[in-house]
């Protein structure tokens, strides 16, 4: 991907997180996307939200597969290591990288081809694992880099630029994802900052694997008349059920709810989302519900967005396996080798 | 026919009848009177029912290769009573099952019939069905006792050790030996010309197999993770390893370790790759069709220059093949895996020993060259049981983790540039994760500069490329040595690798006898050394014996060090039974018969 770097310019009275950084040190370079891409509004949105959280740049790492969302870690956090993968392969190579360094926090960026076509299953497994990561999806219904064809997620019926409509029944990460029993489900727009920082403020502090499946208009490809993945058609049939509020350990919750109306959900580490219920039918700790919401409001072609389903468990992949606390990668040697004595003792049982 | 300490015992038995641990006692109890043993599984891919064979060849010289010929055949399974009847050598014995007489079957006049009513007699001295299967086992193990004269007291001892305090296991284990050696001494004449007799040459040697081995290795290495999709002959490499792990790695009930059983090996190796990334020591094992699905991310990690360690234990292809049988059949598809221009390390352990040791060399080369490593194990080296050396560790080993820069090196740099070739060896210095930030860079299969920056510059990437081509000659000058010897002044010679040692050093000592001296040289890694080079140059006529259809390592040898293909003469075994010492012997005759110079 083409990489400009950005010019540093910043303002003495700007704001600085709690490490006394401003948003200009979470920057990275210039995007080379299509102007009025949905994927540079995603991407301005975890600047914000890792500014917001105060995460040292180094101690972020950003993961990618192939495509158009895959090019944006270049776009966001420089001072962060980025590892962009193969096609469909970003999973894994988070999972191996969280093996070794759980103390790092991981943000994986993929696309609806990448994820849900090639990468389908290595999206699936990373679900199961309950994986401690970040994964977003900017979902445009087609494949950018490769000039225009459907993905996965294309609706029945959707029309893309120079093809036929859509046949196949489309992939939804998100109830595929509640089936799988991931922890964490949102779902976004790109065109709705306001909604998609906390969100993502909240998957990243989430303990275990969050997904944020985040509607990105391909303004290329898909973002014509038909194309139910276009601004417009997203503008006129996106629904928030459920807003959510990020409130850092620190901080008091301020706002005032209406009574029946806030749910405050704690996080690991002591944070807390607090869920505004917009539709007083749904309850986004119960995993059925959750998923017969989902069925209904695509039969009512809307498209249904906030944070849609929270487990916050303990746990993750370490705590499965009973890894120690400490980063594998950083035990010293001498703690991980048995020594001449005791290899010397294991021979009689070869004898 | 009299001969002791050289004798070729062959069981044929049913798969999933209990069998291994009566072939595995029989073996351990040979090895523990002193006398070197070769142990090889001939196993179905299936779980119960179908014809296995496990062969001991009691070798008082210490040869390590199998033999094609028989001495005693057990044979335990009647669908198989006329292959196995005919795969005996001439003056051999047939030991059979009478309590079914078969005497119109069994009609070989060159080899001495001999029957044993073990049914009958199991069946009379244990209750239950599965007991009765069980024992017969054991039962034919004190046969073979009584006609070789094994020891048994060492029996008894073993079996002691097997079932420690469960007394009623021994004793019912020890009344089966007995119901076997006794019946086997009433009735022939014991022991037979071929026989067992006391020696001291397994002193300070244990029996252990590869994937042990290499599991073993691994945990010394100091890797912490392993991902794997499980697949014969590898899986039990990483049962090893998860075994090592919990009797050495464990802190309380918290693990130093961490396994993930992967959903594919596409994502096995992308786990080593994400886990090397961040500094760990990362490894997976698999077998051929593995490679194949791995490919992509094995480019990809040449490319970014990330280090994983591959174990390939090799089994017979292609496709899904003969998934238990053996070969040495990747070596191509791991020296070249991927798209584009790649080439990788590859490792030739020989035996199990070398197994443990080439693990942490693995790792070592894999870190210091930021590229893969593939050890390419076979299933013959890695699920057969050999006799080695005691496994040995020098506890000054120091890992070594390469040119990664610290958070001090960093902090003292104006600016980190991620493929620089700053020493001229054509490895550049790396950063982890986590560390500082001036460490950042983007890893990417993509095309990129020597400043890490994504580039589509014709100038700028070939640079890069064409560096990758100065680490590949550094590495040619870590990877470990070959062995060479000398038999005399000749101008021919064998040139070999892997698995096919033990064969090639016999067939050596065979041929020798019959006046036909070479030298060998038995390689131990790809890049060739100049070490190899040298040793084609000083050569007319080279034997390249293999296991493979294709000639692979004959190809390689034209391929890397420009070998004149015309001196190179294949001798390819790939029938998917480990090579023999006769099979070399023979075919070396056969080709000086035709013309090609000793």
């Amino acid at each position: 991907m083409s990489y400009i770097a950005k010019p540093k310019i910043s303002h003495p009275k700007m704001p600085r997180n709690k490490l006394g950084l401003t948003i200009r040190d979470y920057e990275g370079g210039v995007s080379t996307l299509c102007a009025g891409c949905g994927h540079d509004s995603i991407t301005a949105a975890i600047i914000q939200a890792v500014f917001e959280l105060g995460i040292e740049p180094h101690k972020l790492a950003k993961m990618s597969g192939i495509g158009c969302s895959s090019k944006t870690p270049a776009y966001f956090v420089s001072q962060s290591h980025g590892f962009n993968s193969v096609h469909g392969r970003m999973a894994s190579v988070t999972t191996g990288a969280n093996a070794a360094n759980r103390d790092l926090t991981y943000i994986g960026v993929s696309g609806d081809g990448d994820s849900l076509s090639i990468g389908m299953g290595q999206f699936a497994h990373v679900i199961r694992r309950n994986l401690n990561m970040c994964y977003i999806i900017e979902n445009n219904g087609v494949y950018g880099l490769t000039k225009g064809q459907y993905s996965a997620s294309a609706d029945v019926g959707s029309v893309a630029k120079k093809q036929p409509a859509n046949r196949q029944m489309p992939i939804d990460p998100v109830s595929t994802a509640i089936g799988l029993g991931a922890t964490y489900i949102a779902r976004s727009f790109s065109g709705d900052k306001q909604q998609l920082v906390p969100l993502i403020k909240g998957a990243i502090t989430h303990k275990g694997f969050a997904l944020l499946d985040v509607i990105s208009p391909c303004v290329t490809f898909n973002d014509n008349v038909g194309s139910t993945k276009s601004y417009a058609y997203t503008r006129q049939h996106f629904h928030h059920v459920i807003d959510a509020d990020y409130i850092a350990p620190s901080e008091e919750i301020l706002a005032s709810y209406n009574a029946g109306e806030a749910m405050p959900v704690k996080l690991h580490d002591g944070s807390k989302i607090v869920f505004r219920k917009l539709n007083e039918d749904y309850d986004p700790t119960s995993r059925a519900a959750a998923f017969s919401f989902l069925r209904d409001s695509v039969n009512q072609g809307e498209i249904i967005t906030g944070l849609l389903y929270i487990n916050e468990s303990p746990g993750d992949m370490h705590s499965d396996a009973s890894t120690v606390d400490t980063a594998l990668a950083n035990l010293d040697y001498k703690d991980l080798n048995p020594g001449r004595q005791k290899l010397a003792e294991l021979m009689s049982r070869y004898r | 026919m009299s001969k002791t300490n050289d004798v070729v015992i062959k069981i044929a038995t049913v798969n999933g009848t209990g069998s291994a641990s009566a072939n595995g006692l029989l073996m351990k109890a040979i090895f523990r009177m002193g006398i070197p043993v070769v142990g090889k599984n001939y196993f179905p891919s299936n779980i119960q029912g179908l014809p296995t064979w496990y062969e001991i060849r009691v070798t008082g010289e210490g040869h390590q290769a199998r033999l094609e010929r028989v001495d005693l055949m057990v044979a335990m399974n009647v669908q198989t009573y006329q292959k196995d009847l005919a795969s005996l050598t001439p003056g051999g014995w047939f030991i059979y099952d009478s309590t079914w007489p078969r005497s119109k079957l069994l009609d070989r006049s060159d080899v001495t019939v001999l029957g044993v009513p073990l049914s009958r007699m199991c069946n009379e001295h244990f209750d239950t069905a599965r007991a009765r299967i069980l024992m017969k086992n054991i039962a034919y193990v004190g046969v073979v006792a009584a006609l070789l004269d094994i020891d048994l007291e060492i029996i008894r001892q073993l079996l002691n050790e097997t079932f420690g305090a469960k007394k009623h296991l021994i004793d019912s284990n020890i009344e089966a030996i007995h119901l076997g050696y006794d019946y086997a001494v009433q009735h022939y004449s014991c022991p037979l010309p071929v026989k067992v007799e006391k020696m001291d040459k397994t002193r300070d040697h244990i029996i252990i197999d590869g994937n042990t081995a290499a599991g073993l290795g691994c945990v010394y290495a100091g890797a912490t993770v392993g991902a794997w999709y499980p697949i014969t002959p590898s899986t039990s490499l990483m049962d090893a390893y998860k075994r090592f792990c919990k009797m050495y790695r464990m802190e309380g009930d918290k693990k130093k370790f961490c396994i993930v059983q992967a959903e594919d090996e596409l994502s096995a190796i992308g786990v080593v790759l994400g886990a090397s990334w961040n500094g760990a020591r990362a490894f997976t094992p698999t077998s051929g069709p593995g490679i194949s699905l791995m490919s992509e991310f094995i480019g990809f990690a040449y490319f970014a220059e990330l280090p994983a360690v591959i174990f390939d234990v090799q089994r017979t292809g292609p496709s899904t093949g003969m998934p238990t049988r053996t070969q040495q059949c990747d070596l191509v598809s791991c020296a070249y895996a991927s798209h584009g221009d790649t080439k990788h390390v590859l490792l030739f352990p020989a035996n199990p020993e070398e197994c443990f040791y080439m693990a942490p060399k693995a790792f070592d080369l894999a870190e210091r060259l930021q590229t893969p490593v593939m050890v390419l194990s076979d299933l013959d080296i890695g699920m057969n049981d050999w006799m080695c050396p005691d496994l040995d560790w020098d506890d000054d080993y120091v890992p070594d983790k390469g040119k990664v820069l610290s958070a001090e090196d960093l902090e003292n740099m104006d600016a980190f540039y991620r493929y620089l070739d700053v020493d001229g060896d054509g490895i550049p210095y790396r950063t982890l994760p986590g560390v500082h930030p001036k460490g950042a860079y983007f890893t990417r299969g993509s095309g990129h500069s020597k400043y890490g920056a994504y580039t589509e510059d014709a100038d700028e990437y070939q640079e890069v490329v064409d560096r990758l081509l100065v680490k590949w000659e550094t590495a040619r000058n870590l990877v470990p040595e070959p062995e060479i010897e000398y038999s005399k002044f000749n101008k021919s010679a064998v040139i070999s690798f892997g698995s096919c040692d033990g064969a090639v050093k016999e067939a050596l000592i065979t041929l020798k006898k019959k006046n036909v001296g070479l030298n060998y040289c038995r390689v131990k890694a790809f890049p060739f050394s100049d070490a190899v080079k040298e040793f084609i140059d000083q050569h007319d006529y080279i034997y390249v014996v293999e296991q493979n259809r294709d000639a692979q390592f004959r190809t390689l040898l034209v391929l890397d060090i420009e070998a004149e293909a015309s001196k190179l003469i294949p001798v390819l075994h790939y029938k998917g039974l480990p090579i023999s010492a006769d099979f070399v012997a023979r075919r070396v005759l056969e080709e000086i018969a035709r013309g090609q110079a000793a």
